[in-house]
């Protein structure tokens, strides 16, 4: 039982894993950066970089790039410590079985 | 869930960390051509000076201008293919050719081999010529190691070899040249191949 308390129900989807993903290994990733690479719309990525914002566990720059407003995002130390949690709780389910 | 969807998951993190950081559709093809170059180079010269300087190298002679001019050509022609492929296989791959990516890359790897290319022009200048061909090897490998963390990482062994080579190089300037041509010719073609093999060919 502890090990499934481990898995955080915020990372619980494919899309936010992925954000997660990105910015572990870069300092930020831009919105743009982000739709690319998760290949997902305006929209879906929005809902989901908002959820993590609420928890926390990204921070959001808003700025402007000349005329263009550009939002970056990066993670919190609280973010990183959880998604590692979460890692580390995916490898023990796996291994379990 | 099955913990088949978590390895999926283990999967795509994996994967969207490398795709996110590294630059990775490097051609392992250009690199067993610039390795042919630097041969093809090497020979010429090689047969120039032995077939015109009489032992002695004169260093404002057209021998000597004639090398540089090669090792000019060798190098434009290895960037010029390496652009060239890497496009074609960035392409293949539906990866950007010019992203966040590369343009770390890129940077990452001019830094060392810039300072390097100055550093040995300047001294060239000073008329101190017996370490230059060290110098090309050991910046040459730092620069790879430099560029390997935002690449394939394979790319830090072969930066590595190269920075051992242009050490002894600089015990033996003697045998400057074969040392040139192992790491400039040889490590290429056998690096390339290995990474055409392991790369490519998926």
């Amino acid at each position: 039982m502890s090990i499934i308390t481990n898995i955080n129900k915020v990372f619980d989807h494919r899309i936010r894993l992925g954000i997660m993903s990105i910015l572990m290994v870069n300092e930020y990733a831009d919105f743009n950066t982000l739709k690319e690479l998760l290949d997902v719309t305006d929209g879906n990525l929005a809902s989901h970089t908002k959820a993590l914002e609420k928890a926390d566990y990204i921070s959001v720059e808003k700025q402007f790039i000349g005329r263009k407003p550009n939002t970056r995002y990066a993670t919190t130390k609280l973010g990183r410590a959880e998604f590692k949690k979460h890692i580390d709780a995916l490898e023990k389910l796996i291994n379990k079985e | 869930m099955e913990s088949k969807d978590y390895l999926k998951d283990i999967a795509e993190i994996k994967n969207l960390m490398n795709k996110s950081s590294r630059f990775i559709s490097l051609s392992g093809l250009s690199g067993i051509l610039a390795g042919i170059y630097a041969l093809i180079g090497a020979a010429t010269a090689y047969w120039l000076v032995t077939t015109y300087s009489y032992g002695t190298l004169l260093l404002d002679g057209w021998v000597f201008r004639t090398c540089l001019v090669i090792l000019a050509a060798v190098a434009f022609l290895s960037i010029v293919t390496a652009i060239i492929l890497t496009t074609k296989k960035a392409k293949k791959n539906h990866e950007k050719i010019w992203d966040n990516t590369s343009k770390r890359l890129v940077f990452n790897f001019l830094i060392p081999l810039i300072t390097g290319g100055l550093y040995i022009l300047i001294i060239l200048n000073q008329q101190k010529y017996g370490q230059a061909g060290a110098l090309m090897l050991i910046f040459y490998g730092l620069s790879l190691v430099s560029a390997s963390k935002y690449s394939l990482g394979d790319i830090r062994y072969l930066g590595l070899i190269e920075i051992v080579l242009g050490l002894i190089c600089a015990l033996f300037p003697g045998y400057g040249f074969w040392l040139w041509a192992l790491g400039f010719g040889v490590m290429h073609i056998v690096y390339g191949t290995w990474m055409h093999f392991k790369y490519d060919k998926q």
